[in-house]
């Protein structure tokens, strides 16, 4: 039986087509999810991730995994025992190890905070609160 | 002639800049704080991966530039790769000049102010627009140029979708903007990798002299599963990221049909062996060789990290870096070189000059190894530490891996060297040789 004949551009069109509306599933994501958080909460979380960005951040620490080697992941950090919003404004301020100072203004430092603490609140970034399934995924384990 | 021989050089001074700066950055992780003077590893990290990842961009550009002005360029074609290759430069100067003086912006691997990635974007409009009058007709197309134009367009579009952050809408949902994120920088590797594996495809084709290797059903197959990959698999960098699950389902499940290429390469091992007898002592060849030995390391390697219970224990450690280094390094570098090799043709003076390429080559890759193999020790440290295992505040985890990290800037170190010593031999010869391309103007 002879095989069916179909033109690369075709294939390439249908794949692309495919991509554009997994692309765009994605897009909607916020508006599927428009009430999950406060609107100014939303607003500052995003300035404090700005902050992040403009000093770089992740070139040492990660989110979620993400990120650079030198410094540890910070996606838990607020929720960490003794870590609190005065500790963590005195590592940034002053610097710890390999960690540099930062000089942040006061408006810089509180949007950061709500930025980590926004982030603390997506989930947790530790592998041991997972459970790995024998169809090779994993689970969250119920942390309550 | 002259555009795509200037983009090849740029191409080659960014990779060589890419091993140097790495090389700095390696001992400033050690034994600096990330600020300290003008070149601090918050300074460095983001110069040494800029300069890698665009010099294989660039290289694979002039590459593509190149094998095109083999055969037909029409006149006006040559302003079109002018004002290419002057956005090039426009952005090159901005992004560095951006990073000297601290002022980022951006994100991880794009770290330079959104501003500069303008000209980057249009550089590729302007490329499509010279590729498509100049590749003839789509009908005819090999495989290579299949895999040339589909690397242009993918890239402009992750390129866009990569600057979507800058709108609220996106910036203010935490974890729709991560998940854009790195679907962006996961499937733009694909679209890297077309244009690569497509100098790889055509390189072959021209070495071998089989035109017939880029018409093959089966060469077409694969083009299409890493495409379908590209497009669908990034989510395997985010199985830990609470998105939607069906992401990670969707990916799991479209990254296990890469098995079929690690298949098909031991299918194939025979006859790999006999080419890479055959063809042993032509340079471009041996770049070609590395590549594909690079490819089965790499693709394992991806395999088990795409398994979302693997990657659990491997994800956020330096075993992600082996795999994201060895691929830009191993694959994607050693497959620009060997078209930089092809097309710039150096003439070895002497047997013992060939000799000494040959020990250089040699040298390279034993180092890429051992350099990869340090940062695995690095990487399985810390998955211990994260599973649990071993026990112990950050510090101490870190103040455990001291052996790696020397191991790890030693390797660099030569791997610096040596792999630094072969791109500046092609820089230098393309100004030594003129390239001898004869171009045929169809108006």
């Amino acid at each position: 039986m002879p095989l069916i004949k179909v033109s690369p551009l075709k294939i390439f069109i249908t794949l692309s087509v495919l991509f554009l509306i997994y692309s765009f599933t994605i897009y909607l994501k916020p508006l599927r999810e428009k009430d999950h958080q406060k609107i100014a909460y939303q607003k500052q979380s995003a300035s404090g991730k700005d902050v992040w960005q403009k000093h770089n951040c992740h070139t040492c620490h990660q989110l979620y995994g993400l990120g650079g080697y030198l410094g540890p992941d910070l996606t838990n950090v607020t929720a960490k025992p003794g870590y609190s919003d005065v500790f963590l404004k005195a590592i940034i301020s002053n610097g710890i190890s390999q960690m540099p100072a930062f000089d942040l203004t006061n408006r810089e430092m509180e949007d950061l905070l709500v930025f980590l603490k926004a982030m603390n609140e997506t989930g947790t970034a530790n592998p041991r609160h997972y459970s790995t399934q024998i169809n090779g995924t994993f689970t969250l384990d119920n942390l309550e | 002639m002259k555009s795509g021989t200037w983009l090849l050089r740029l191409a080659l001074l960014l990779l060589f800049l890419g091993l140097f700066f790495g090389f700095l950055a390696s001992f400033a992780y050690r034994l600096t704080d990330a600020k300290s003077g003008m070149l601090g590893f918050l300074t460095l990290r983001p110069l040494h991966v800029s300069s890698a990842y665009f010099g294989v961009v660039l290289g694979g550009l002039a590459c593509v530039t190149l094998a095109i002005q083999k055969e037909t360029v029409k006149r006006i074609s040559f302003n079109l790769l002018k004002i290419h290759l002057f956005l090039w430069l426009i952005t090159l100067v901005g992004i560095f000049y951006s990073y000297f003086t601290g002022d980022f912006g951006g994100r991880e691997y794009w770290e330079f102010k959104p501003i500069w990635a303008l000209p980057i974007l249009i550089s590729y409009f302007v490329f499509l627009l010279f590729y498509l009058k100049n590749a003839g007709s789509y009908k005819n197309w090999p495989v290579y140029k299949w895999m040339w134009f589909t690397g242009i367009v993918f890239f402009s579009f992750i390129f866009m979708e990569n600057y979507l952050w800058i709108f609220p809408y996106f910036k203010e949902h935490l974890m729709a903007d991560m998940t854009i994120q790195w679907k962006v920088n996961g499937s733009i590797v694909g679209a890297v990798n077309q244009m690569i594996y497509g100098l790889a495809f055509y390189l072959m084709t021209k070495i071998s002299g089989d035109e017939k290797m880029g018409q093959s059903k089966l060469a077409f197959a694969m083009y299409f599963l890493g495409l379908f990959n590209l497009m669908f698999n990034w989510g395997h960098h985010i199985y830990i990221l609470p998105t939607d699950r069906y992401i990670h389902h969707i990916s799991y499940i479209v990254s296990m049909t890469e098995w079929i290429i690690l298949i098909r390469i031991f299918y194939n091992w025979n006859q790999q062996l006999k080419e890479n007898r055959t063809h042993y002592y032509f340079f471009p060849y041996r770049f070609l060789m590395a590549a594909d030995y690079w490819v089965i390391i790499n693709l394992t390697i991806a395999l088990f990290m795409s398994i979302p219970a693997f990657n659990l224990y491997t994800h956020g450690t330096q075993i992600t870096v082996v795999h994201a280094m060895g691929t830009t390094i191993g694959i994607n570098t050693m497959m620009v070189l060997a078209g930089a090799f092809y097309f710039i043709k150096p003439a070895f003076e002497s047997l013992k000059a060939l000799k000494r390429m040959s020990m250089v080559f040699w040298i390279s890759q034993i180092t890429l190894f051992l350099f990869l193999a340090t940062l695995t020790g690095m990487g399985i440290q810390r998955a211990l530490w994260q599973a649990g295992i071993t026990e112990g505040v950050f510090g101490q985890m870190m103040q455990n891996s001291r052996p790696w990290m020397i191991g790890f800037i030693i390797t660099g170190t030569l791997l610096f060297a040596s792999l630094g010593s072969v791109v500046l031999y092609l820089l230098f010869y393309s100004f030594k040789e003129k390239v001898s391309f004869r171009l045929h103007k169809k108006d």
